[in-house]
């Protein structure tokens, strides 16, 4: 690697002080399709748009929502790809906790082990930043967390957030309808409306993913039936 | 004579109501020749979690270190303290790592977990984990330690008597080994205080 042409780091400072691969990786993820997450009081919900490029793909092999301990979940806006290698790198990076601790890793222990992971890749040689942002959702012994991870790393708690095309639309939508003692039934029905209004055509439990968790402690997606049960709630 | 009897050593620990002692043997000896009569064989990782170590005393040392090092670390990032359990596992995990070349300590780990429940496990040299309710015990003397400890022990005691308990049993078995003796150290420790005990046994 190191005769390469490539063995600069190409996210180098430019003179207004930015990184300009950060941005344009910014800009990969404000133009991936909208995720949103809610923190209610007792749990997080983390939804997602899941629209396929064609009708003959089969939705039912398309997960956007994934798990990375039985605790913690999480979506992204951005390159899929991408998300899948940080699935699997904070996954190992969980289970590592655990082997040596035996003990499931606290939310933010996780969360940061992955930014610094996303960082790493704007500080080495030959590498480019990873084109997404994560939306991770996890209950442990401090209660409902959610947590937005940047491509710079840098990484955030919120309340309630939205990622991805419809991003200043949705985060206008939740400012309003967030309630500090919102349950989890209402954040649930809160992020379908919210997901409802930058949505293209009509939505329905084919192209939209929503994960949960509550106080028992285990994160779940929900399957098409119970995601058509929320809609008809909401309607 | 086996390395881990070179400098000779006794730690014991011991379960009570919402308590927990633990004490050791104060020798520090070369084969048969003593060096020193204040030897600290037992540290605080936190207020509620201690460690003892007996064995080869440049390991006791050197592993006390390690352990404390991650210790501060883990607190600093998860701004909290580690419990008795996630600590015995890491201290096996840091032993296995040198399965081929192992310090030469057999630690005992004695703490207040979640509702101020005692802890405590010892473990061998290379990190097998032994859980008990009651006592646990390691070192030259930890023969002696064994009987002394299954004669005296009762679940439950309060303590003052945990104090007691804990202390003759160390004392009477360090009297029956060679290598450890010259005193006790005594750590009790409740939900509220610790409180530190230095005793004068048999000085030989």
């Amino acid at each position: 690697m190191g005769d390469s042409q490539y063995s600069f780091s190409l996210t180098t400072f430019s003179p207004s002080g930015k990184l300009v691969q950060i941005e344009h990786a910014l800009t990969a993820v404000g133009s991936g399709q909208t995720s949103l997450g809610i923190k209610a009081s007792n749990g997080v919900v983390i939804a997602t748009e899941k629209k396929l490029p064609s009708i003959l793909v089969d939705e039912a092999s398309v997960q956007k929502i994934q798990h990375l301990t039985p605790n913690i979940g999480t979506v992204y806006s951005g390159m899929g790809p991408d998300f899948r290698v940080l699935v699997r790198k904070s996954r190992k990076q969980a289970e590592q906790y655990l082997r040596l601790y035996k003990e499931p890793i606290p939310v933010t222990q996780l969360v940061r082990e992955t930014a610094t992971v996303m960082q790493e890749f704007t500080q080495s040689g030959g590498v480019r930043p990873f084109g997404v942002s994560l939306l991770v959702a996890g209950y442990d012994d401090k209660g409902p967390q959610l947590y937005q991870v940047d491509p710079s790393g840098s990484y955030f708690s919120w309340k309630a957030s939205a990622m991805g095309k419809n991003v200043s639309n949705a985060k206008t939508f939740l400012e309003k309808r967030y309630t500090e003692d919102m349950e989890l039934d209402d954040a649930i029905h809160t992020a379908i409306l919210t997901l409802k209004e930058g949505f293209e055509g009509e939505i329905s439990s084919k192209n939209i993913e929503i994960g949960k968790i509550g106080a028992d402690k285990i994160f779940r997606v929900l399957t098409p039936a119970e995601i058509d049960d929320y809609l008809a709630e909401v309607e | 004579m086996s390395i881990f009897e070179y400098n000779g050593s006794a730690v014991v620990a011991m379960v009570g109501k919402n308590c927990f002692a633990i004490a050791s043997d104060r020798r520090l000896g070369v084969q048969l020749q003593t060096i020193a009569t204040d030897f600290q064989r037992i540290s605080k990782i936190h207020d509620h979690l201690f460690i003892g170590l007996s064995g080869l005393a440049t390991d006791v040392q050197t592993l006390y270190q390690r352990l404390v090092f991650r210790h501060k670390l883990y607190q600093l990032r998860e701004e909290r303290d580690m419990k008795p359990e996630t600590f015995a596992s890491l201290v096996s995990a840091i032993l296995y790592e040198k399965r081929f070349g192992p310090y030469l300590c057999q630690p005992v780990i004695a703490g207040l977990g979640d509702d101020n429940k005692p802890f405590i496990c010892t473990m061998d040299s290379i990190g097998a984990k032994e859980l008990a309710k009651d006592f646990v015990v390691s070192g030259t003397a930890s023969e002696s330690l064994y009987g002394a400890c299954e004669a005296m022990f009762k679940p439950d005691m309060e303590a003052e008597e945990l104090f007691e308990t804990i202390s003759q049993a160390l004392l009477s078995s360090v009297d029956r080994d060679c290598l450890s003796g010259w005193g006790g150290h005594v750590y009790v420790v409740t939900p509220n205080e610790i409180k530190e005990k230095i005793l004068k046994g048999r000085m030989d």
